[in-house]
């Protein structure tokens, strides 16, 4: 029973920043623009996270700020991807290439040279500091930002489905021509859904650096936007189908850490590698099987058809 | 044309340039209201640019538009749509997993509070104007699941949802079968009668002379003129398109069949996601004829096509070319059984565009001794070559072997791929939509050159979605239904209204 209820609450730990990242992900292709630079994105949320939470001293500030930051590195994909028409792959290749290096230079510039940031203040548990403590239960007081994620999985879903807005998004991102005969302007809506991504990626770097972690290091984000990738094929490119994706990730990885500490007789090295085989595996099974929307990747030209 | 409140749309001295080439130059157009008034041009002759700007999607450089007599300018649909200007597009403008409802609100969307879509007030209000005109609509079907004649219809009922009264149709018939052509033609006249005004752009005479009231002819960017249609006959029509006399009947004497040359027996091809779109198909072509294969497109025509000639693998079944086997061979070993094609879309798979067009002239033989030795090519003998093709086919401009391919009209480049399977001198020849896009004037010489290489003894296997075309061309009509020969007829012993019924699933031999 406790191993049940721990490994849920690892799940939900775990997968909450993947659903950032899915999300981000879900928004940006529903609009026709691939973004492969969601990890970067995130790299940048998770710096700026740790500091807007240090410097205002509120870790609400903090995942804000994260939020703005990564709609701001989202905005680079944007102008290269929608004005310039450019290749949206190398792009956002780009922004992964990039954003370490910004995090890390950032990093060092406002903490004395440091590679990680000191210890900041986290967002709240949903439960705060209860009777929990100290009981198999406290493992379910959640991360605030696990509730967050689930309810803007709820939004952006509605949104989509049951709004003009989201019907516009996902005609721009089948058939752009269509749209823009209906008047429907191709660029502002792939712009506002790019930043918008960006603005979740963010806030899933913030989800590991002030609630999982307490502090920015090189390796709070490393290779969870490529799964959240992942989870949004696997999910179909829906909201709540990535979700579900999410917690199947965010198990392996609960999963790896409950082994990990029990006494089994494979070692922790190779049991951390099951996150990342299980995406390996899902991407072999479902990429090509599950469809794209139609004008994901391509960069809209008028006149082209 | 003095501007009066009689016309629905005038447009006077429309001039358009992009970079150096003039598009249109001083176009006008006079469209009377409640009347259908027909576009007819050459393909590249500005038609559907004119149409563009009229519809917002292009500014022209210069001339004016008014509307009821009223000048307007129209910077972007969203403002033609303003004006009561619907366009239907000749490759439709729908979203294919999208319902009939949705693509038809798209944009202009029915709405409760704070943009939340009221998704039952929209189907009512969508089945208001189905009922009115009479449509047959699902509303809650998806596009990908409804005929192409009915998805023509969602793209007439978005215009008159958005309150559309004047119809801009461009070549509106190219997809359609016979049956599903005279029902277009029929809510054409029933959209009159409620009030509409429909402009229609095409290049097929005969539903202009079925349809429309007025005709105005553009040639190369020019205005030719306005004709009343009832005064006016095909003959002229086409004539004063081309500018000189076009003959439209394909002269041809009867065929002297010889032997089997190609033949095709229980083939079955699966596409890539392994579903069998050619089903146990059975096909035999003689020397001296020609076979046309009549059908809508998708019905395994590309993939009969493609295991001709080796670019995919067959299932099943046999593919003998004289008295050998072909199938699942090398498109070089179908090459060197002297079986010419000229496939069905040049830029994908006839041409290299960026290369000269003496380069692509000898694709398929560059390596033949007559163009060099060894390893090398020998372009002074491709130049000579090429430039002998050049003047035999009046291919267009004169002296442009060392051109790029990509600088010639589409007429020209498809008189390349014409010239470069002809001096191949085939047994079989394959022509799959010889004559895509292509002008009444080139179409008369496609048509020539296949009837010229039958004579010759070539066995000829004509594969083309125009139903005319089979029916003129070919000595034996083949219909090709759900990957399978469903009739085969001597020409001039079936008419257009049973091979239309067998292309659509209907009926039996």
């Amino acid at each position: 029973m406790n191993n049940v209820i721990l490994l849920i609450g690892i799940t939900l730990m775990y997968s909450t920043p993947l659903v950032f990242g899915a999300l981000g992900g879900v928004v940006s292709e529903r609009s026709g623009v691939t973004n492969i630079g969601i990890e970067g994105m995130m790299v940048v949320g998770a710096l700026a996270a740790a500091a807007g939470s240090y410097f205002t001293g509120s870790p609400w500030m903090g995942f804000l700020i994260a939020g703005i930051c990564g709609a701001l590195v989202a905005l680079l994909h944007a102008v290269a991807s929608i004005s310039f028409a450019a290749d949206q792959t190398v792009s956002g290749v780009a922004i992964n290439l990039l954003a370490p290096g910004l995090a890390l230079f950032a990093c060092r510039s406002f903490f004395d040279g440091g590679a990680t940031s000191p210890i900041v203040t986290k967002l709240p548990k949903i439960f705060g500091d209860t009777w929990m403590q100290g009981t198999p239960w406290a493992n379910l007081n959640v991360n605030v930002t696990t509730v967050i994620a689930l309810v803007l999985t709820a939004v952006v879903w509605f949104v989509l489905y049951k709004t003009k807005w989201g019907l516009r998004v996902r005609a721009v991102g089948e058939h752009p021509a269509a749209a823009d005969t209906l008047g429907i302007s191709v660029s502002k809506t792939r712009y506002a859904c790019v930043l918008c991504s960006g603005m979740l990626a963010g806030f899933g770097g913030a989800s590991v650096t002030i609630a999982i972690i307490s502090q920015f290091t090189q390796t709070a984000i490393c290779g969870q936007g490529f799964i959240a990738l992942a989870a949004v094929i696997f999910g179909k490119w829906k909201p709540f189908g990535a979700y579900g994706a999410c917690m199947l990730f965010g198990a392996t990885q609960a999963l790896t850490i409950i082994l990990g500490g029990g006494s089994f007789p494979i070692p922790s090295t190779i049991l951390s590698m099951l996150p990342y085989v299980m995406t390996i595996i899902v991407l072999i099974l479902f990429v090509g099987k599950s469809v794209a929307p139609k004008a994901d990747g391509v960069p809209y030209i008028k006149g082209s058809r | 044309m003095e501007v009066s409140s009689e016309y629905a749309v005038q447009m006077h001295g429309i001039a358009k340039r992009f970079g150096a080439f003039t598009a249109l130059d001083c176009v006008d157009l006079d469209v009377r209201k409640q009347s259908v008034h027909a576009i007819l041009g050459e393909n590249g002759a500005g038609k559907t640019t004119l149409m563009n700007i009229l519809y917002g999607l292009y500014q022209s450089d210069e001339g004016e538009i008014y509307l009821n007599g009223q000048k307007a300018s129209i910077t972007s649909p969203t403002e033609a749509i303003r004006h009561g200007i619907g366009m239907v597009h000749q490759h439709f403008m729908l979203i294919e997993n999208f319902t009939v409802t949705e693509n038809i609100i798209l944009g202009d969307e029915v709405c409760g509070a704070a943009g939340i879509l009221d998704m039952n007030r929209a189907r009512q209000k969508v089945m208001e104007l189905v009922e009115r005109y009479g449509f047959d609509v699902d509303p809650d079907a998806k596009i990908e699941d409804i005929s192409v004649g009915m998805q023509q219809r969602v793209e007439i009922l978005k215009a008159l949802f958005r309150g559309a009264e004047i119809l801009i149709l461009d070549e509106p018939t190219a997809v359609l079968t016979p049956q599903e052509i005279d029902k277009l033609l029929e809510i054409m006249q029933d959209l009159i009668a409620g009030g509409k005004t429909i402009i229609i752009i095409t290049h097929k005479l005969k539903e202009i002379m079925r349809s429309a009231d007025e005709c105005s002819i553009i040639r190369r960017g020019k205005y030719m003129g306005t004709v009343n249609v009832a005064e006016s006959s095909e003959g002229d029509l086409a004539a004063r398109m081309v500018g000189r006399n076009v003959n439209l009947k394909v002269d041809k004497t009867p065929a002297h069949p010889g032997d089997v040359v190609l033949s095709v027996k229980n083939l079955t091809v699966a596409d890539e996601r392994g579903i069998e779109q050619v089903r146990g198909l059975n096909l035999d072509v003689r020397s001296g004829e020609i076979v046309g294969i009549a059908g809508i497109d998708g019905n395994g025509q590309q993939e009969l096509v493609d295991a001709i000639t080796n670019l995919v693998r067959t299932k099943s079944g046999k593919i003998r070319v004289g008295s050998q086997e072909v199938q699942n061979t090398s498109p070089r070993n179908v090459l060197d059984h002297a079986v010419a094609t000229i496939p069905s879309d040049r830029h994908r798979w006839g041409l290299v565009l960026p290369m000269m067009v003496a380069e692509n002239t000898v694709l398929e033989r560059h390596n033949e001794d007559l163009f060099g030795k060894g390893i090398m090519l020998d372009y002074d003998k491709l130049h000579s070559y090429t430039s002998e093709l050049i003047k035999r086919y009046d291919i267009r401009p004169a002296g442009c072997e060392q051109e790029r391919m990509s600088g010639l009209s589409g007429g020209n480049q498809q008189k390349a791929i014409i010239a470069r399977e002809v001096s191949y001198v085939p047994d079989v020849l394959i022509a799959f939509q010889p004559t895509r896009g292509l002008d009444v004037g080139a179409i008369e010489f496609v048509h020539k050159t296949l009837i010229a290489e039958r004579d010759r003894g070539a066995a000829i296997l004509l594969v083309s979605y125009e139903l005319d075309e089979v029916m003129d061309v070919s000595d034996t009509i083949a219909v090709i239904y759900h990957g399978q020969i469903v009739g085969t007829f001597a020409q001039g012993t079936v008419d257009e209204e049973q091979l239309g019924l067998l292309m659509a699933g209907g009926g039996s031999q």
